[in-house]
């Protein structure tokens, strides 16, 4: 690791001015104003650090709705057991444990084999969750707390800031050295000695920690928790999209793609219900046509085309 | 006994879809994960030609099968052709097909919704008992067997014996060598393509015959097609039949004995297993 340059110290002090700006929403907005807060710091996280992992590797992990349902599972079974600070970590825990597992099993091989399984895996999850609930005789999860909606909102903004600084400290590490050659050329990484299959499982477990904690933190906003709702396949998909639309190249990137996005849903939602998964559709295909590097790629190219035309001034 | 030719009965259409999925994605090199909702546009022909004027969807086959393989061929020419010359390796052309037939999977469920609602759609057709060994199925199921293994048999004999399938066999082995024995590559590509919609389309005309669909149901059907595809091995025709029968057996075996909704949660099982231990497939030879 380097040393801090005055650059750094500078941007770091603009986050957290903008964090702190950010966490003032509750405090100065309306219920609905929070409401769309809320959605936009859970996909901002989910999406972070769904772009920490499928940025450099190009895996695309369709697991997001698998970890996030867990999550939310264990609050929902765990509050009437145990402490609620308790809980986030276990998540996260689990969650990771997960991840781990589905790598082991599925990043020796190639990207295809990973897309299935994990696309499959909330589902198999879901399956199995109502097939236990139907033996057991139990239906849904009642999850009464006392925790508001502003709380919800301050818990994702610190699990955002955690993120945000876990991919910059990984971006300064060995380890994300190791993947920016992985994405580049795996077979290079490889004959320089990289374990790769070890890289992409540990990197790995930081959406699925990441995710189950967000679900962890939501269950409460569901009130009644049951297996078609903590485990809707949708929520993968829009993560994937939001990550993408953003770019994945920078940190900030899936941020730039969550905001939009997410007043497009909120709006196309309202007045058309039916057509969101059209809208998905079309959004898949404007990012591989004409958006292949995100917003974060057009931001970059005005830059760099303001930057020459200065120098020809 | 009764499980036994249920699941067989049942693997069988099985074997007719994932052999689609197979024809584009080991030979066209596509991943399509669009190929489900092809499977519910062809069951939703069926349904509709046979309410509305009451033609056995046995015949619609032959209408549905064309429209489906023209659908194709203009999906691959204006959709994936341009990822294909635009992918600078194989990984780069993956992600982007995924991300692409994800999108066109999302846009032909969202015009279904859109044009028909999401209602569930099924009609009676030919739901008349047949005795086998003493059980009795119902003669839609047999009949879409029939047709599955007629049509199955067809492709594997134009595979193994045609020029044709020799083309397409040769660009799924070699296609950089292809080229220098004077295939054209994108355009047989477009072929393999085109046919594997086509089949995937018949399959859904026939399934349509004794399975409820609704418009949201085509990516269990992909999902299942991944699985048999990767069991039998990718471009494996023969691997391919094995595992879709192995599949059908075991989701009727579980539906039966533990529960009818854990039956997507075997196949994926099954996935696992298979992956932890026989990536390249039941009959494939291990790469290096």
């Amino acid at each position: 690791m380097t040393a801090l340059s005055p650059r750094d110290w500078g941007n770091l002090a603009l986050c957290a001015i903008a964090l702190i700006i950010a966490a003032c929403l509750p405090l100065s907005s309306g219920a609905y104003n929070l409401t769309i807060g809320v959605t936009i710091a859970m996909y901002t996280v989910l999406a972070t650090s769904w772009a920490l992992f499928s940025g450099p590797t190009h895996y695309i992990s369709l697991a997001t709705a698998a970890f996030f349902g867990v999550g939310a599972y264990v609050t929902g079974i765990g509050i009437q057991h145990l402490p609620y600070w308790t809980l986030l970590p276990i998540a996260g825990v689990i969650g990771a444990v997960m991840a781990a597992l589905v790598g082991l099993a599925t990043l020796r091989l190639s990207g295809v084999y990973f897309v299935i399984f994990t696309l499959g895996l909330a589902e198999f999850v879901r399956q199995a969750i109502t097939w236990i609930q139907n033996i057991s005789g139990t239906k849904g999860i009642y999850v009464l707390t006392q925790i508001t909606e502003a709380h919800i909102y301050w818990q994702l903004l610190g699990l955002a800031a955690l993120v945000w600084l876990l991919g910059w400290l990984i971006g300064r590490s060995r380890l994300g050295f190791a993947l920016r050659i992985i994405g580049d050329d795996e077979q290079v990484a490889r004959d320089s000695g990289i374990n790769t299959a070890r890289a992409k499982i540990l990197l790995f477990m930081v959406p699925g920690a990441v995710a189950a904690i967000t679900g962890a933190i939501l269950a409460p906003r569901y009130v009644y928790l049951e297996p078609a709702l903590a485990f809707t396949p949708m929520l993968s998909f829009q993560v994937v999209i939001m990550a993408l639309l953003g770019g994945t190249g920078r940190l900030w990137g899936p941020l730039v793609g969550v905001i939009p996005f997410t007043f497009l849903w909120e709006g196309i939602s309202a007045s058309f219900p039916n057509q969101t998964t059209l809208l998905l559709g079309v959004c898949f295909l404007v990012i591989v046509y004409l958006l292949p590097k995100g917003f974060v790629g057009l931001i970059d190219a005005a830059r760099r085309r303001m930057r020459n035309s200065e120098g020809f001034a | 006994m009764d499980v036994l030719i249920t699941g067989l009965l049942l693997g069988g259409t099985y074997a007719l879809i994932a052999m689609g999925l197979n024809l584009q994605y080991g030979m066209a090199r596509i991943m399509n994960l669009a190929n489900g909702e092809m499977l519910v546009t062809g069951g939703f022909v069926a349904f509709w030609f046979w309410t509305g004027s009451q033609i056995s969807p046995l015949l619609t086959v032959f209408l549905v099968a064309p429209a489906a393989f023209a659908l194709n061929w203009l999906i691959y020419v204006i959709f994936l052709g341009p990822l294909v010359k635009r992918a600078r390796s194989r990984g780069q052309l993956e992600v982007d097909a995924i991300l692409t037939t994800f999108g066109l999977s999302f846009v032909a469920v969202g015009l279904m919704l859109a044009f028909f609602g999401g209602d569930y759609f099924s009609y009676s057709y030919l739901s008349t008992p047949i005795h086998i060994f003493g059980d009795t199925y119902g003669a839609n199921r047999v009949a879409a067997f029939l047709s599955a293994v007629l049509i199955c048999g067809a492709l594997w004999l134009w595979l193994a014996r045609s020029r044709a399938g020799m083309t397409i066999r040769a660009i799924s082995v070699a296609p950089d060598s292809a080229r220098l024995v004077g295939i054209d590559v994108r355009r047989t590509a477009a072929l393999a393509f085109a046919l594997g919609g086509a089949v995937t389309a018949t399959g859904g005309a026939l399934i349509s015959t004794f399975l409820t669909l609704d418009a949201s149901t085509g990516v269990i059907f992909t999902l299942k097609a991944l699985v048999i595809v990767i069991m039998g091995g990718v471009g494996d025709v023969r691997g391919t039949i094995v595992a879709a029968l192995l599949l059908g057996l075991l989701e009727t075996f579980v539906a039966r004995m533990i529960d009818p909704g854990l039956t997507l949660a075997a196949a994926y099982l099954l996935f696992v297993v298979i992956l932890l231990f026989r990536p390249q497939g039941l009959f494939g030879r291990p790469t290096t």
